[in-house]
This record gives structure tokens, C-alpha cells and sequence, in this order.
């Protein structure tokens, strides 16, 4: 399995993300949101660049690579780790859950050969729980990528999963 | 100028534009023009009216049809029928038993849910939320003018006091007494904060606001300002919130070019902006200081407290951290007084409550009733009861940490002080729903699972206790749970609920102490016989004979 190159340039999707975002702390998680955006996770290098632009002591900002590393690590919308082209999001939460969520959830890990958390080695897809989207009324509910599907039956996974190249 | 004699509205939330929603606006605008409709016909979008089961809506003035679900391919005929013929297409037309509230209470026919009562979601789903000038014309920012012309900020805070207004999050504070804490607070500097952190499992009335009426948020925000004595404010949205994000963000555009926002606004000297921060997805974060951490660019862990974010919140500075349903109360508060708002709901809660329903019932969705409504009055009038073959067992309200009532429970009147006496939790106001396929220690492990995902990590009894709480439950379920295991779990919720650093370890308890106060018998059967009486726990070998 090899992880996809990237093909755009780190260092300037770093800057635009912080000319956009300012240079104040509460500018941080939005940064790291909109690199995670782009690329799909925060490459190691984006921990680095950001270090480079923010630390300023004459500004009272001291930023250490760990620590936007741990703000990556602690935020369920970033991901360190390389993910897959489309990301598949299954709301594990209760309110899915008593309408038939586990069934759906049973339906794509077979579908896809995937455990939670784990991509395909065509990096294709990558499977993950998450907690809740804020759309129980049409549970059981399944993001891909920033389409929602609400009220899915184990039978509409295979024409769901077409969709995407 | 040409008089418009109809104008139709499209509903565009996630779920109807996933459905179509654009390209029903985008038919619609090409058989107008067809039919020569264009200048007579006006096309304009609404947000989500709480109609989830019949979605996209097409609803048709004056004569307040409502189509749904629509299909792109319908729009030719509907155009061609009702608004050149004339006719109303009945094959289109929504059932009526499916339409609550706004639009049920719009139709005034038999068979339509009883109305609501709506404040909070006053116009959500009847304005189009990227026009501020639809707004204003159902008095939008007439509030904000009352409080910056005629009232002293202790006159806003005194009115929102007597109105008895309690914040809406889960924790029912009176809003009023916070205000005043914060104007009374030592500094020149204050802040006030918007929690649109809503993450508790169940939990979407907020967004039907945010995303439906976003300028409501950005009037009562600026009334707070002025209440707090600050000149700057935040909302916190959840990151997964994206449409309601860019609502906002338009919203505040509008209000800083038509002076609701900015310097001298209304030529009163008063200033004040607004700034929308996403957040980018954690649970704890709704819980006040951890949302203030997490605006500062840190994790989202909760601070010791005291201090409280009323003396010492963000940047340190003296800050009040409301909810959005709580401040989406206030310009109505204002404009129609105190004595008016004590006049809805129960003594001890006035006001109207959002629900969102969900589960085994017949409708799923949000509503807005008084105060002191029963489980059973929303069951049986709003969700149009359970779903065919099913009976109610039992009903968690208020999200992951609220509580697990038993279908005899149900008469409870749901305020804040009826439930607080019956030891039960109002919460944020989810309503699950679950018949008599639900097990109990099955929707007890998928809550364990939700809360020991999302402990920050910052406490060891939050960290620990929702761990291992959640590995026993997970044995019983599997049949290789020992009774005397049923006592750890208890001891464990003592520790969690004294030692923890937040709501979070806190009440992650309550599921535990509910399903052993409720449903005792039901999880020793899956002990002592190793099966799960339900039939949904799936028991990896014979449990050893207690």
C-alpha cells in the first residue's frame, strides 16, 4: 500500500489558510480545519510551516510543532494519518442506532472489507464512526465526504457507494 | 409595477437539497418562463420547517399549499396545473396528517396537528434566511432598536429576569441572572459567546434555527452586548455545521451593510461585531470553558472552575456563554414583555421548549410546545404516536446524558422543576423513543461507547470510569457479566460523579443509574440465564450459572 503523493504545494496552502485565518491564536483550529480540507489530513510538513509563519515572541506567540499536533489529534475532524478519497462517516449514536443503524454499519464494513478507522489499499475509501451529525430525524444517517444520506437500509449501500469514482 | 399573485416556496436543507431541492428551483424558474409565469410568480427558498418524512416542500401561496416530497420531475406539471390551470395537483399534495406547526397551523384544516407554539422557531422555515430584508419584515430588528432607544442595559437585563427565561442548553440557568453577573464583573473588556456547539446526540434544534433564521441569533447577540456591556461576540458552531456557517456568515454581511451591526449602530454610540468560529468536532466542547478553550486555539478541555467564565472566560476576560435556543428567546421577550413570556409555559419554567423526536414513532422531527407538555401528550399529538406493532418502553430525553424514563413515567409534565423532582433530566430537549425491541443494556453500551470516545482525556475518573463502565456493560452483554459486577458499576458512577472536572463524567452516569433504578430485572436476566430477553444482545458463549 502506498500513500498518494500530494500534489499541491504544502507550504502555499499553509499560507492562504493563515492569511485567511489571521495570526491570532483562535486562528489555529481554522487553519489546521482548511489544510485538513484540502488535503485530506495534516501532513507533517503543514505542522511545520505553520510554526514558521505564527511563532512570533515579539507577538507573545509561542508555537510548537506538538502542540499543533496535539490540537490535530484531539479534534475529531482532523486526522494526522493520510485518508482515503472519500471519507465514509457512520453516526454510531443512539437515536441511529434504535432505527436500524447497526445493520447499516454491519452492511458497509462487509461491503467495503474495512474495520473502523481503516481505508482500502487503493485509497478509495476510508471507514469511520463518528458521533452525531445533528440529523436524527432521518437516522440511520451516513456522510460521505460532505454528502448526507439519511434514513439508509443495508440494501441502498451498493448504489450509495456507485456514486463515487 | 407588476403585482405578484403567487409566490412558492422551496424548502432547501441538507436533506431536501440532497433530494433535489436546486433542481426543483432551477425547473421551476424554466417552466415559469414556459408558461410565461415569470414576472407573476415569485420563487424563493425556506429552511427546514421539521417536515423530515415529506421533503423537498413546494409550498404554494397565497392559497398555502403544500407539495411534498417533490420530485425535479414534478415541477413541469405542478407549474402547468396549479399556477396556469389554476388547479391544485392532488396527487402532489403533502398528507396532512405529516404537517406540523407553522404550515399545519397556516392550513387551519381538521386532521393537522394541533398548533404549537412558536417563538424560537417563529419564522424558521417561513422566511428565506439569506434575505435580511424578510427579517425585518416580520419585525426583525425592531428589538434591537426598542433596547438601544428607550432601555437602560439594566431595563434589558431586569425584563429578561422577570420574564424568568432559563438558559436552554441542558442546565436551565436563569438567563437573566447571568447577564447580570457579567455587567456587574470587574473590566472594561466583555464578551459575549453564542454555544452552537450542539453535539448532544438527538440534538438538532439549534441548527434548524441557526440554518432557518440566522439573523435572530445576530439581533438577540447584539441585545446581550448591550445588556453584558460588551462589544464583541462569538459564535461557536460546530464544525459539521457548514450550512448554517455560511447562513451566518451572510447574515452578518447583511447586518453590517444595513447598520444592525458595526460602529454606532442606530446612531446610539453602542458598537459591536460578531465573529462565526467552527469548530472541528468534539462533544466536550459544548461545556462552556471548553468551548472557550477551543475558541482560544487549544483542546478542547474544560477549566477548573471557579472562576466562572461570568468573571474570568475568554481571553480571561468577564464572558457570557449562552445557548442558542436560550437567546433566540429574547427579542421576542423583549418586544412582547416579561408578563406575556410568564404567561406561556409553567410558573417555575416559563416559555416554550424545542423538542426533536426520533425513534419508534410515526413523526421524527422538531417541535416547539409550552413548557409542562408530558411524554405522553408528545407521543400520542406530535409524533403521531408509535409506529404500527409497536409499544413505548422507553423515552431518553435530553441526549446521551439525559435520562432513561419507563413508559410509566410518562405523564411527568416535562419543565425543568417537575423533572428535577422527579430525578429525571430535560437536557437539551431530544426525545428518543424506543418500543419494545429496544434492550436496554444494548442503548446503554452505545451511549458508554459515545461517552468514553468523547471524554476529553484531561480527568482520570471522566477518562477511566467511562472505560471501564463501558467494558462491563459490554461483558453482561455478551453474556459473561457477573452480578456482583452490577455493584462496581454503581461505585464507579460515585467516583465518576464526585471526582469528575466536568458535566461530562459527571452525568455520563445517568444512563448507568437509570437502567439499574428502571430495569434492573432485565439486565440480570442477560447474568443469570445469559440471553438477552429482547433477543438483540448477541452472547458469545453460556454464561456461567450465578
Amino acid at each position: 500500500m502506498t500513500v498518494p503523493k500530494i500534489d499541491r504545494d504544502v507550504a502555499s496552502v499553509v499560507q492562504a489558510a493563515i492569511e485567511k485565518n489571521g495570526k491570532g491564536p483562535d486562528g489555529l483550529i481554522p487553519i489546521l480545519s482548511e489544510i485538513n480540507h484540502e488535503f485530506g489530513y495534516i501532513p507533517g510538513e503543514a505542522f511545520r510551516e505553520i510554526r514558521k509563519h505564527l511563532h512570533d515572541p515579539s507577538r507573545q506567540m509561542y508555537i510548537a510543532e506538538s502542540q499543533l499536533y496535539t490540537l490535530a489529534s484531539f479534534y475529531d475532524m482532523l486526522s494526522t494519518k493520510p485518508r482515503g478519497r472519500h471519507v465514509i462517516k457512520f453516526c454510531e449514536n443512539a437515536p441511529c442506532h434504535v432505527v436500524g443503524g447497526k445493520a447499516v454499519w454491519d452492511g458497509l464494513r462487509e461491503k467495503l472489507g474495512l474495520a473502523n478507522g481503516e481505508t482500502t489499499p487503493d485509497f478509495k475509501w476510508t471507514l469511520v464512526t463518528t458521533s452525531c451529525l445533528g440529523l436524527c430525524s432521518v437516522g440511520p444517517v451516513v456522510l460521505i465526504d460532505d454528502d448526507m444520506y439519511g434514513n439508509v437500509t443495508p440494501e441502498q449501500i451498493s448504489d450509495i457507494l456507485e456514486r463515487y469514482e | 409595477m407588476i403585482k405578484k399573485r403567487a409566490m412558492i416556496l422551496v424548502s432547501n436543507d441538507p436533506e431536501s437539497i440532497r433530494l433535489g431541492a436546486n433542481e426543483i428551483i432551477q425547473h421551476l424558474s424554466e417552466a415559469l418562463v414556459t408558461y410565461g409565469l415569470q414576472d407573476e410568480v415569485d420563487v424563493t427558498t425556506v429552511s427546514d420547517t421539521g417536515h423530515s418524512n415529506i421533503l423537498p416542500l413546494v409550498v404554494v401561496y397565497p392559497e398555502a399549499t403544500v407539495y411534498g416530497p417533490v420530485k425535479p420531475s414534478d415541477v413541469r406539471y405542478l407549474v402547468e396545473e396549479h399556477l396556469y390551470k389554476g388547479r391544485i395537483v392532488e396527487d402532489l399534495l403533502a398528507p396532512p396528517k405529516m404537517l406540523t406547526g407553522q404550515i399545519g397551523w397556516l392550513r387551519g384544516h381538521k386532521g393537522y396537528n394541533p398548533a404549537e407554539q412558536r417563538i424560537v422557531l417563529e419564522r424558521a422555515g417561513r422566511i428565506d434566511p439569506d434575505n435580511i430584508e424578510e427579517y425585518i419584515a416580520s419585525n426583525g430588528y425592531e428589538a434591537l432598536g426598542k433596547v438601544l432607544s428607550e432601555l437602560t442595559p439594566e431595563n434589558v437585563i431586569d425584563i429578561v429576569e422577570k420574564s424568568g427565561l432559563q438558559g436552554r442548553g441542558g442546565a436551565g440557568f436563569p438567563a437573566g441572572r447571568k447577564w447580570k453577573f457579567v455587567r456587574a464583573a470587574q473590566g472594561r473588556k466583555k464578551y459575549i459567546v453564542c454555544n452552537a456547539d450542539e453535539s448532544e446526540p438527538g440534538t438538532f434544534k439549534d441548527r434548524i434555527v441557526l440554518e432557518g433564521d440566522p439573523h435572530l441569533i445576530i439581533e438577540s447577540m447584539a441585545i446581550a452586548a448591550y445588556a453584558i456591556g460588551a462589544d464583541e461576540g462569538y459564535i461557536y458552531i460546530r464544525g459539521e455545521y457548514g450550512l448554517a456557517y455560511r447562513r451566518l456568515e451572510k447574515a452578518i454581511l447583511q447586518a453590517r451593510e444595513f447598520g444592525f451591526l458595526g460602529e454606532n449602530i442606530f446612531g446610539t454610540g453602542f458598537n459591536f461585531n460578531i465573529h462565526v468560529h467552527a469548530g472541528a468536532g468534539a462533544y466536550v466542547c459544548g461545556e462552556e470553558t471548553a468551548l472557550l478553550e477551543s475558541l482560544e486555539g487549544k483542546r478542547g478541555e474544560p477549566r477548573s472552575r471557579p472562576p466562572y467564565p461570568v468573571t474570568k472566560g475568554l481571553w480571561n476576560k468577564p464572558t457570557s456563554v449562552n445557548n442558542v435556543e436560550t437567546l433566540a428567546n429574547i427579542p421576542a421577550i423583549i418586544r412582547n414583555g416579561a408578563e406575556w413570556y410568564r404567561s406561556i409555559g409553567t410558573p417555575s419554567s416559563p416559555g416554550t421548549k424545542v423538542y426533536t423526536i426520533m425513534g419508534n414513532v410515526n413523526f421524527s422531527g422538531v417541535i416547539e410546545v409550552p413548557m409542562g407538555v408530558t411524554l405522553r401528550e408528545v407521543i400520542n399529538i406530535y409524533a403521531k404516536g408509535m409506529k404500527p406493532g409497536s409499544s413505548l418502553k422507553l423515552a431518553q430525553t435530553g441526549g446521551s446524558s439525559g435520562s432513561i424514563i419507563p413508559a410509566v413515567l410518562q405523564d411527568t409534565p416535562m419543565d425543568f422543576e417537575s423533572f428535577r423532582k422527579a430525578g429525571v433530566s430535560l437536557g437539551s430537549g431530544a426525545l428518543l423513543i424506543c418500543d419494545q425491541h429496544t434492550c436496554i443494556l444494548d442503548l446503554v453500551k452505545v451511549l458508554l461507547q459515545f461517552f468514553r470516545f468523547e471524554s476529553c482525556g484531561k480527568c482520570t475518573p471522566c477518562r477511566i470510569g467511562t472505560q471501564r463502565s463501558y467494558e462491563i456493560v459490554e461483558r453482561i452483554s455478551q453474556g459473561q457479566g457477573k452480578l456482583e459486577e452490577l455493584d462496581t458499576l454503581l461505585d464507579l458512577a460515585t467516583e465518576m460523579e464526585r471526582a469528575s472536572n466536568c458535566g461530562l463524567g459527571q452525568t455520563a452516569t445517568v444512563p448507568i443509574r437509570d437502567m439499574l433504578k428502571h430495569f434492573r430485572t432485565e439486565v440480570e436476566t442477560h447474568i443469570r440465564s445469559g440471553s438477552c430477553p429482547t433477543g438483540v444482545c448477541e452472547m458469545t458463549k453460556e454464561a456461567e450459572k450465578v
